[in-house]
């Protein structure tokens, strides 16, 4: 399969979001939110337990619609109502459960419901494009024919990352991929994702580790309350800016503060203890 | 893992630097742990086949005999049929209780439309089979559309169903199918020819080699590992050997029954869909993780609806050959205990209860176990309490196999 040719200017991005509100009866689960994927970057959405992170990923899944906002794919308006839009518009999405089916292999899984072959199934081709893929993502798998139950998280990781590149699509969503992984896992996963972007998919990586934001993502977007509580490129903001973009302490001064207490606070302690 | 040692070092290099072909040897230890991580496939129930054959054998000399396995085989092929359906369900890991009822149904429906209303045959038993798609689509349209479970659903089809087939026997309760019409000429006396056994026997060896070097070749074209062309050839050789002998023994008696090989004609048609189709590959996916095959973009409930159908079709194609079998319909057809045996034969015959496991040739070999259980035991003329117990004593080992299967895989991490 060959990968989507990386734009040299990032100045269009490949989906716009503008606006985006979904309510479910009288809850507000996202408020005015806007988000730009771009050809070739990692933009990294985080925010605490609530803060619409889920709801905007089912958004771009076409799983839950908006109820209100626009949708602008380059450049064109554009709707999501539902899974098939999401794909036919090259949204992928890995879900943080992955969605494999354990007893299948590896190139059942990747291929599953769309299958290669007239009447019965192209077992050869579809066994050939799954060890150029994972080649291509150098990624580390023992057999394509073992269920996947038998591989380690990791590698599940990768076949799910793998099988949504299937249908060569221009956005890659990942929903907390690093979860459950230990850290070598992680690491392969971080490796993957750099992967992925060097192909010059646009990726959105949901996470609540801010290690791995920090290492992989160009830039962050904060939700905060269901609405955007900033927008920075990785490369000029501090871990500490953006724990305090999600936890709302936004105020520097207070931030400020409650450092220089905390600092007052462990020298007394050391005077104590002395 | 227990399996990484036994693949090709391939990693992240290309499949064409590896090894030219999986010799024997490496099959060899794949197999070995395989077993070992709890991927047992057909082996127990071939070793409890084998147990089973020598201690009859022992016990009574005519049990190989040529003629008994006719019998057997002719025996096995009604209850294989409605076996076969149950695999299907087992697969989705719903179950169909009511299989037994729609055989009686069927068989009620072909001698109350042939000999009474006169229909032509072919349509009397399109009309038994259109009963059954009937009554598995409204499964399955209950199952899907307002999540009852498949347990509830065919246990009150069971009743629903046994009460339908009394209305149609009516106040007969029995009926007779001609002796001279040809649906029960096939079920009792049509063998194939010897001439035409040992055709068939050296076509199937020789299908099997050439689709399987084909596929090697397509492989090695396509830079994956190939099957080696020994292990190809040997087990080509195995089979027509296998095939030639059987066919030879069972025509020192009557021979191979036709019905028998509609049977199995199924079966390998099954096996073919299951692997080879998208729908049977959808239906593996359904019995594994429901919900990823939802996401795949899979239409889930198409899926358990057609396979209700099917299954449900296969017991009415088996309580048709029952009948035509027997030459008679009547109020206990398909009752007593052809439901569970029908299930049990599935689950003997290595289809998992858990679903997403288990192949078409289940039913081939659980039918097989249990008709040789009940044939040795009439044989030794002991009464149908001991044979009850036997096979429910077999029926309980089998899916303790199963149980344990799991547990292993679990702890190997397979799945």
């Amino acid at each position: 399969m060959t990968a989507v040719s990386p734009t040299t200017s990032e100045d269009e991005p490949i989906l716009s979001l503008r606006g985006m509100s979904k309510s479910f009866g009288a809850i507000q689960a996202l408020v005015d939110v806007s988000l730009d994927i771009y050809p070739g970057e990692v933009v990294a959405i985080v925010g605490d337990n609530g803060a619409g992170k889920s709801t905007l990923v089912k958004i771009l899944a076409g799983v839950h619609p908006a109820t209100s906002g626009t949708i602008t794919h380059y450049g064109d308006d554009v709707t999501l109502a539902n899974p098939a839009d999401s794909r036919d518009l090259g949204i992928a999405i890995v879900f943080q459960d992955l969605a494999l089916c354990d007893n299948l292999d590896v190139v059942s899984n990747l291929f599953l419901g769309r299958e290669l072959g007239l009447r019965a199934m192209d077992e050869v081709e579809m066994e050939q494009r799954t060890w150029e893929l994972l080649r291509q993502l150098s990624a580390k798998i023992p057999s394509v024919r073992t269920p996947v139950a038998g591989l380690s998280g990791g590698q599940r990781q990768t076949v799910a990352i793998a099988r949504s590149l299937i249908g060569n699509p221009s956005i890659v969503v990942l929903d907390e991929p690093t979860a459950a992984l230990g850290v070598a896992q992680t690491a392969e996963v971080l490796n993957l994702i750099e992967h992925l972007r060097e192909r010059g998919h646009g990726i959105v990586l949901v996470s609540h580790n801010m290690a791995d934001v920090q290492a992989v993502a160009d830039r962050v977007v904060v939700l905060r309350l269901g609405r955007n509580n900033g927008d920075f490129a990785v490369a000029d903001v501090t871990y500490e800016d953006i724990i305090a973009a999600i936890t709302g302490a936004t105020d520097n001064a207070v931030t400020r503060r409650a450092t220089l207490q905390g600092a007052i606070f462990t020298r007394a302690q050391e005077g104590l203890s002395s | 893992m227990s399996t990484s040692k036994t693949q090709p070092p391939s990693n992240n290099t290309p499949a064409v630097e590896l090894a030219p072909a999986v010799g024997m040897a490496e099959m060899w230890t794949a197999f070995r742990s395989r077993v070992r991580g709890g991927d047992l496939g057909a082996i127990p129930v071939v070793v409890g086949l084998a147990i089973i054959w020598t201690v009859f054998q022992i016990l009574n000399p005519t049990f190989l005999s040529s003629a008994n396995l006719v019998n057997l085989a002719m025996q096995s092929a009604a209850l294989g049929t409605i076996a076969l359906g149950v695999v299907l369900v087992l697969l989705l890991a719903q179950i169909d209780l009511s299989v037994g009822s729609l055989s009686g149904l069927a068989a009620a429906i072909l001698a109350v439309t042939f000999t009474q209303l006169n229909w032509p045959l072919p349509f009397a038993i399109l009309g038994a089979l259109a009963a059954g798609a009937v009554f598995g689509w409204f499964y399955g349209f209950l199952l899907t559309r307002f999540g009852v479970p498949s347990f509830v659903i065919t246990l009150a089809g069971l009743l629903g169903v046994l009460g339908l087939q009394l209305w149609v026997l009516g106040r007969l309760g029995s009926i007779n199918i001609p002796f001279d019409s040809w649906i029960v000429q096939f079920a009792q006396l049509m063998f194939l020819p010897d001439w035409l056994s040992y055709l068939l026997a050296g076509f199937a060896a020789l299908a099997y080699v050439g689709s399987h070097l084909s596929l090697a070749n397509r492989r090695l074209r396509a830079g994956l590992l190939p099957e080696s062309r020994t292990a190809i050839l040997l087990r080509g050789a195995l089979l027509i050997v296998a095939l030639m002998f059987g066919a030879w023994y069972l025509n020192t008696d009557r021979g191979i029954g036709l019905m028998f090989l509609l049977f199995v004609v199924l079966v390998i048609a099954m096996d073919f869909a299951l692997k080879r189709t998208r729908w049977g590959r959808s239906i593996y996916a359904v019995g594994g993780n429901v919900e990823a095959a939802r996401r795949a973009g899979i239409r889930v409930d198409r899926v358990y609806i057609s396979v209700f159908m099917v299954s449900a079709m296969l017991a009415t194609l088996g309580g048709v050959l029952a009948a035509s079998r027997l030459a008679a319909a009547n109020q206990s057809s398909g009752g007593g205990d052809t439901n569970l045996t029908a299930i049990a034969a599935a689950v003997i015959g290595g289809a998992s209860l858990f679903g997403g496991r288990g192949s078409a040739w289940s039913a081939l070999l659980g039918i097989i176990v249990i008709q040789s259980i009940s044939s040795g035991l009439t044989l030794l003329s002991l009464d149908s309490s001991v044979r009850y117990m036997v096979t429910g004593a077999v029926l309980l080992l089998a899916v303790i196999i199963d149980s344990l299967s799991r547990r292993s895989r679990a702890l190997h991490g397979r799945f």
